[in-house]
């Protein structure tokens, strides 16, 4: 009977694969950690501003600036007990702006809106001025009795699909989770069975080198698959997750992740042939992660960052596999249409791959 | 006596500047135990990882059952069986998995219990690795050599580290072994273990073979040459008291 490399690869995939599985680590960071971000993000409640304006206590209210401030619903009015607390309260942000009115002594009928608002409300300071100046504009002309103002507003609504947050999220969590499977899983498997002479047991028996690294890797693929397969169907039945086009984009956000994880293993090849001891390791495999994790767009797109930055962020392979994944999912891109995405992280993947061969060991 | 399985010839090993093996020469019969002695660091261990084509040697000839190390190293690999000095196995998984994994790398099937019973662990079928003790992990590693029933086993140091009893038991192990037929070539630096379990041993020093013949007549040798004990032996020895107080079988550590 000849000798199949085949069998023995794939004896080698299946123990590895139990291996994994069995491994905390490597089931906390592949599908645990994604999954609390998925869980937090999926449930806060993105999307409509919301304002907390505090109304000082000697406020005016027989105007109609306030009274048209009660019908905007993005506006909720508080009225205050107390104006220090109520000073606090603004300064530490919990409200957005504080508002008092006061008519104007002697002439009836005119007002002055004092709107006070913090550094500490960021832009939302900044949305209360401008909904309040739009209200004394609407005022003033209501009192003017201007009949054919000079311009008006015509406002026309496409209805549009809701881009929820899981959508941006998953796909970040994604690429993490791929990230972190593949440099860190790897560098730490193939340190360890060489450290362990498992490996060298290996070498013992007939089958080749080459299948003996293939087979860890597909026991690796086939389990980050799992965990993205895990990943999707939790986004898309408990929170929503968009599949534009169902199972083809399912398809295709699989083949995405698997094209990322055979890259990002190449990084962990790359770690653990430099790696001297098993304590170089995790930082060696948080200078490759670390820095894609925070400024690839996992948490927030990268447009967030300083332009000087984001040159930076736009060369990491992982930039354009989350990228890509959001584009397949939300927009329905196929695989063709992020072709210039997969041609980045193909690029990474043949030079890392270069430097997986050079810095390779086997004992 | 029957046909050499192994020959090795002027085998000589360099690491840079050192020479570990000085171009030894033996052979090895076909079903016999053959040991090889030695202190640490004499070159059993590497002069055996060229044998089991683990490692490259520097020049000589070495014939393992016909196939040269040089060109047919893959056909050698079919027909050993290898245990390690250290090997390591995955850590989680169970000794049932672990001779499966094997026997998808050498392409047989295995009857996985009755591999342990021949070493003895049928009740930790469902252990993991990690969780055996050192007296166990060598018996399942001597396990996994047996896997493609191969002509020649090589066993370094096998008993290094165990108690007596465990030790007693390996040999009784390695003793089966050879009554079916296989051929075993042993490392240790145990004299009494030699002098029990191996028909013919080849003392290594310093990357040299200095004497080879059986041990019976190494001593004969000896003694010929007018060698006397300065101290008068005892008709039993502290290991004999040990094994007598507490029991010659061995127990499950």
């Amino acid at each position: 009977m000849k000798y199949s490399q085949y069998k023995a690869m794939m004896a080698i995939a299946r123990a590895s694969f139990r291996s994994i599985t069995r491994s905390p680590s490597a089931v906390v960071f592949t599908l645990i950690f994604p999954l609390i971000f998925i869980l937090v993000f999926g449930f806060i409640n993105g999307g409509n501003v919301h304002l907390n304006v505090g109304v000082a206590s000697d406020c005016n209210t027989a105007n109609p600036v306030y009274y048209k401030a009660h019908f905007i619903p993005a506006i909720q009015l508080i009225e205050s007990e107390n104006d220090s607390i109520q000073n606090k309260q603004l300064e530490k942000g919990e409200l957005d702006a504080v508002m008092k009115i006061v008519p104007v002594a002697g002439e009836a009928g005119r007002f002055i809106v004092e709107l006070k608002t913090s550094t500490a409300a960021g832009e939302k300071g900044i949305i209360a001025k401008s909904m309040f100046e739009h209200l004394i504009d609407k005022s003033n002309l209501e009192a003017a009795k201007v009949e054919h103002p000079m311009a008006e507003l015509k406002e026309t609504k496409v209805s549009g699909r809701a881009y929820k947050t899981i959508d941006f999220i998953l796909p970040g969590q994604l690429g993490f989770s791929l990230l972190s499977s593949g440099v860190f899983g790897t560098a730490f498997v193939f340190f360890n069975l060489r450290q362990t002479l498992v490996i060298k047991r290996f070498f013992a028996t007939p089958i080749r080198k080459p299948y003996i690294i293939l087979g860890e890797a597909l026991s690796r693929l086939v389990f980050a698959l799992l965990g993205s397969v895990f990943l999707i169907a939790v986004g898309h039945f408990a929170f929503g997750f968009t599949l534009i086009h169902g199972f083809s984009t399912f398809i295709n956000l699989l083949t995405l992740s698997a094209l990322g994880l055979v890259v990002f293993m190449g990084f962990g090849f790359v770690v653990s042939g430099i790696a001297k001891s098993e304590s170089t390791i995790p930082p060696l495999a948080n200078i490759v992660a670390m820095p894609q994790f925070l400024l690839a767009g996992t948490f927030f797109g990268i447009e967030a960052f300083p332009e000087w930055l984001q040159p930076i962020c736009r060369a990491l392979p992982l930039t354009y596999l989350n990228d890509a994944l959001r584009k397949t999912a939300f927009d329905g891109a196929t695989l063709i249409d992020v072709l210039p995405q997969i041609g980045v992280i193909s690029v990474w993947g043949v030079v890392i791959y270069a430097l997986a061969v050079k810095f390779f060991r086997w004992e | 006596m029957s046909q050499p399985i192994i020959t090795v010839s002027n085998l000589v090993k360099r690491y840079n500047d050192f020479e570990a093996v000085k171009g030894i020469s033996f052979s090895v019969n076909e079903g016999e135990i053959f040991g090889l002695l030695g202190p640490n660091g004499a070159g059993k261990t590497t002069t055996l990882e060229i044998i089991e084509t683990l490692r490259e040697k520097s020049s000589g000839e070495v014939i393992v059952a016909g196939l040269n190390v040089d060109h047919d190293s893959n056909e050698i690999k079919k027909i050993i069986g290898v245990q390690l000095q250290a090997a390591g196995y995955y850590p989680s998984l169970t000794l049932v998995e672990l001779l499966r994994m094997f026997g998808g790398l050498y392409n047989v099937e295995v009857d996985t219990m009755s591999m342990l019973r021949i070493v003895g662990l049928e009740d930790k079928a469902k252990a993991k690795f990690k969780e055996l003790s050192g007296g166990q992990k060598q018996r399942f590693s001597i396990a996994t050599t047996l896997i493609n029933k191969p002509k020649i086993i090589f066993l370094d140091e096998p008993t290094t580290g165990l108690d007596p009893q465990a030790r007693r038991n390996l040999w009784q192990l390695i003793e089966s072994i050879r009554e079916k037929g296989t051929t075993v070539v042993i490392t240790t630096h145990y004299m009494d273990e030699a002098e029990q379990l191996c028909d013919r041993v080849g003392v290594i020093e310093a990357g040299k073979i200095i004497a080879m013949d059986s041990p019976e007549a190494l001593i004969d040798n000896l003694i010929a040459g007018g060698f006397h004990r300065t101290k008068k032996v005892k008709e039993a020895s502290l290991e004999d008291v040990f094994l007598s107080l507490t029991g010659h079988e061995w127990k499950d550590e």
